[in-house]
């Protein structure tokens, strides 16, 4: 299993960074957001996976027991999406503004300041 | 002695807020603080005479080794004499010249800046407080040489004087820091009687190649010597003052300076000597084909430079006297002159030679003061040029097989620089006085007097030279030899072959200036030639580092987000590559990998299906949609894999995604396909190389043992402290809290941010 997630986590970083060598700024984000997935994913891979046993203390016991899954990456990962999320909403958002602009999402076409259009 | 330097600085600072407050008062009180310096100076020489000289030190950082360390003997003294006399008047004759000026608190501001840092450089026995002072002088010049800075001219000087001082400045700092590396010292005077010690270090060599850039850069040697000329654009109290009497005299200070040390040794007098001479008959003729009075006065001065590196290489006593005579000879004569040019330009508006005639009919004083001064360069008796050139003659006649070509050469210089002198100060003021410059008026005295008094000094001193002798030239003298000199100054030494020598320099001088009409034609034939000339070469080679760096700069720093991702990506892969190859052997051990089970493995398919759909897809909504699936096929991941949490924030996180995409697509553009084949061809292979290569790194990574003991802290402590069973949580809004808040933060922000995008209506600028 492991080798197939390092071969996904390939797959994700090679379209991300494919994406992000578009001139499209849709592209751009898109790329952006597989690029983010493949790192939470390698994060998640390289904290060692567990099948069955989430990082939870049960009813009757004061500790995790013998085989668990690593919550530190998990926790890490979570904060990571969630701040990812951020990032991406605002810039759907101001992909959206800059079109209304400039009418283009061509990066190319962007190259000045307000000031210079 | 630290009051003295320092006074400048905090005169500098003050005086543009005194002078503001003052607009309509003569400016001429401003001379009150060289004077006081000039006569707080005059009265150590007591002290110098009896050979104590004097020393002061004030702790700055001493960790390393930088203090403010003063030392005044007698070289210094020759120098501080200068710097706060030519000052005076300089500064007097400022308050006329400059009278008005807009931003004439400005300059006086920067003048005594120099001046304190100039005073500093000659008194500092700190290798590195002198290369402070060193560098503050190459400052204060540049803004001196920009003062007209609506000049495109003035401007260009200055940087170019800064840039060719500043790296000389550069070379300086080596030199010093070798000193310091061979002698474990941090004064120059206590390096002297190191010095059979350091000529035979290995690091001589280099020592002595950073100190003579450094010299040759500031005190205009070749082929550093056009940045002197082209400082002309500055005012002409500022050519009198740094670029002929004080400054460029530095680089020769240092060598001065630096005799006792480094000197007598065959680099040492053979490179001055070489360097020396060429540079003194190279501008003392270059100097007979200018017709801008300011030009023949540049050209002159880099050859009297010349002369002084020169007789510095001899470096023997009769040599070193020599150049100090002659530095006190070049100041006062060459100052005058001058002085004399600011005064013609001013009045009659020209400074060209060919124009010039019979201005002694309209301003006699000025007249004389220059002749004067024309006769002490000339070396003719009874002035003090005549002394020097005397003891010219007498080193070059003294240095055994070389004596004849040696002076030859200071022959050859001399005369050249007689007729220089003669058409800079003679020939303006005799012969027929042309018709425009009949209303032309004597200025103010504040300007002509101090041209007369260092016109007057010059002829005074050949007179008695036994003035100086005591009181200045001795303790110069040894403090450049080490030992007590034994010579006795005089006019006459009655006939003997200096005296023909000296007869046949004015004799030939004299003819060749009746010769010789300097003309614009004749400036142009000379000018042709100035393709080959050090200068265009070197501005060649500044040229070409400018077009290297905007080639260089422009092809990194495009303004392509994409180039600049290639950039990086390449680099890194390159990086990767080559670590992974030379170091890494894969251990792939399936035994402890888990299994794969059948549904693991479809959604698996899934996403890779997905994430090809997402980069090829040819709809924008096509691609979003499976964007989505890729996300949802992550929630699925970490459900298998004990992250249930994960799962749920993957999801929630996901769906928004989509369904913002999904609100801002429809008023986009067509997705447009923007690159060729080619272009797609080369990124999908940068991307799977990367891609490629973070696997690799995943599976090397994972083949290495883990530190667990962060996350046994945690199951062990989730409950115990934190007092919850879902450890991720407790991590979260537990253990790392603040973290958490911050989060929250930037997402409220991001809210706020996205909010205002959506809400803001365009202004009608925006809109088109």
């Amino acid at each position: 299993m492991e080798l197939l997630l390092v071969i996904i986590i390939g797959l994700l970083y090679a379209a991300g960074i494919y994406m992000m060598l578009r001139r499209s700024l849709v592209k751009l984000i898109i790329g952006l957001i597989l690029l983010g997935n493949g790192a939470n994913l390698l994060i998640f891979l390289l904290g060692k996976i567990v099948k069955g046993e989430p990082p939870i203390i049960g009813p009757n016991e004061k500790m995790l027991g013998e085989i668990y899954a690593d919550p530190v990456p998990q926790a890490l990962i979570l904060t990571a999406i969630v701040i990812s999320f951020g990032l991406q909403a605002f810039a759907i958002i101001l992909i959206k503004r800059a079109y209304k602009v400039v009418k283009t999402d061509d990066l190319d076409e962007m190259y000045a300041t307000d000031e210079d259009l | 002695m630290l009051t003295a330097v320092i006074s400048g600085f905090i005169f500098a600072l003050l005086i543009p807020i005194i002078l503001g407050r003052l607009k309509s008062i003569s400016t001429l009180w401003v001379a009150l603080l060289p004077l006081t310096l000039f006569i707080y100076f005059l009265s150590k020489i007591p002290e110098i005479l009896a050979g104590n000289p004097i020393k002061t030190s004030y702790q700055w950082v001493p960790s390393l080794g930088i203090n403010l360390d003063f030392y005044l003997d007698g070289l210094s003294l020759l120098f501080v004499l200068l710097i706060s006399g030519v000052g005076t008047l300089v500064f007097v004759y400022t308050s006329a010249y400059l009278k008005g000026h807009h931003y004439l608190d400005r300059f006086y501001a920067y003048l005594s800046l120099f001046m304190a840092s100039m005073l500093g450089l000659v008194l500092s026995d700190n290798i590195y407080t002198l290369f402070l002072f060193w560098e503050l002088t190459s400052i204060s010049s540049f803004f001196l040489i920009g003062f007209n800075n609506d000049k495109e001219d003035s401007r260009k000087s200055a940087l170019t004087a800064l840039a060719i001082t500043g790296f000389g400045g550069l070379f300086l700092l080596a030199a010093m820091v070798g000193l310091g590396q061979i002698t474990d010292a941090y004064q120059i005077s206590a390096m002297a009687p190191m010095a059979d010690a350091i000529k035979d270090h290995s690091l001589y060599g280099w020592v002595l190649f950073f100190l003579f850039i450094a010299a040759f850069t500031k005190s205009a040697q070749f082929p550093f010597h056009f940045w002197l000329p082209g400082a002309m654009k500055a005012p002409t109290p500022v050519s009198t003052y740094l670029h002929s009497a004080t400054m460029v005299k530095a680089g020769v200070y240092l060598l001065a300076r630096f005799t006792p040390v480094l000197g007598n040794h065959e680099w040492w007098n053979g490179t001055l000597i070489i360097v020396g001479a060429l540079t003194m008959v190279y501008a003392a003729i270059h100097a007979l084909f200018r017709i801008d009075l300011k030009g023949i006065l540049a050209y002159s001065t880099i050859s009297a430079l010349g002369i002084l590196v020169f007789l510095i290489g001899l470096g023997s006593p009769d040599a070193l006297l020599a150049a100090s005579i002659f530095i006190l000879v070049h100041a006062l004569y060459k100052a005058t002159l001058f002085l004399v040019t600011g005064i013609i330009d001013h009045e009659t508006g020209t400074r060209d030679v060919t124009q010039l005639g019979g201005l002694n009919k309209v301003m006699l004083p000025v007249g004389i003061a220059a002749m004067l001064a024309a006769i002490s360069n000339a070396g003719i008796p009874p002035s003090f040029g005549f002394v020097g050139k005397d003891l010219i003659y007498e080193a070059t006649l003294g240095m055994g097989d070389l004596a004849w070509l040696l002076t030859c050469l200071a022959i050859l210089t001399n005369v050249a620089l007689l007729v220089a002198g003669f058409v800079a100060g003679i020939k303006p003021f005799l012969g027929k006085l042309p018709e425009k410059f009949k209303n032309v008026h004597l200025p103010a005295p504040s300007m002509y007097v101090p041209p007369l008094i260092l016109a007057g000094l010059g002829i005074l001193f050949g007179l008695f030279p036994g003035v100086l002798e005591g009181g200045l030239i001795k303790p110069a003298v040894s403090s450049l030899t080490g030992a007590r000199p034994d010579f006795h100054l005089q006019l006459w030494h009655g006939f003997n072959l200096i005296f023909l020598l000296s007869l046949i320099t004015i004799g030939s001088g004299t003819i060749l200036y009746f010769l010789l009409k300097p003309s614009e034609s004749l400036l142009k034939k000379v000018t042709a030639f100035d393709r080959f000339s050090p200068q265009s070469l070197i501005m060649g080679i500044s040229r070409g580092f400018a077009l290297a760096g905007k080639g260089w700069t422009g092809f990194f720093q495009n303004g392509y987000l994409r180039y600049y991702l290639i950039t990086i990506l390449g680099f890194l892969s390159l990086l990767l590559a080559y670590r992974l190859f030379i170091g890494v052997d894969l251990l792939i051990n399936t035994d402890v990998m888990t299994e794969v089970t059948f549904y693991e493995a479809v959604v698996l398919l899934v996403m890779a299906v997905a994430i090809l759909f997402t980069v090829f897809s040819k709809s924008r909504l096509a691609a979003v949609a499976s964007l989505g699936v890729v996300g949802y096929s992550f929630c699925l991941i970490f459900l298998f894999y004990s992250a249930p949490d994960l799962a749920m924030t993957q999801f929630s996180i996901d769906t928004l995604t989509v369904i913002l995409f999904v609100l801002v697509l429809y008023n986009l553009p067509k997705y447009l396909k923007l690159s060729d084949t080619r272009v797609r061809i080369r990124d999908g292979l940068l991307s799977l190389i990367f891609g490629a290569l973070i696997s690799i790194l995943a599976l090397e990574v994972m083949s290495e043992s883990l530190s667990k003991e962060t996350t046994e802290y945690y199951a062990e402590n989730a409950y115990l402290l934190g007092k919850g069973k879902n450890v991720v949580n407790v991590i979260l809004v537990d253990f790392r809290g603040f973290d958490t808040m911050v989060e929250i933060t930037v997402l409220a922000i991001a809210a706020i941010g996205v909010f205002g995008l959506l809400k803001l209506h365009l202004r009608s600028t925006e809109k088109e």
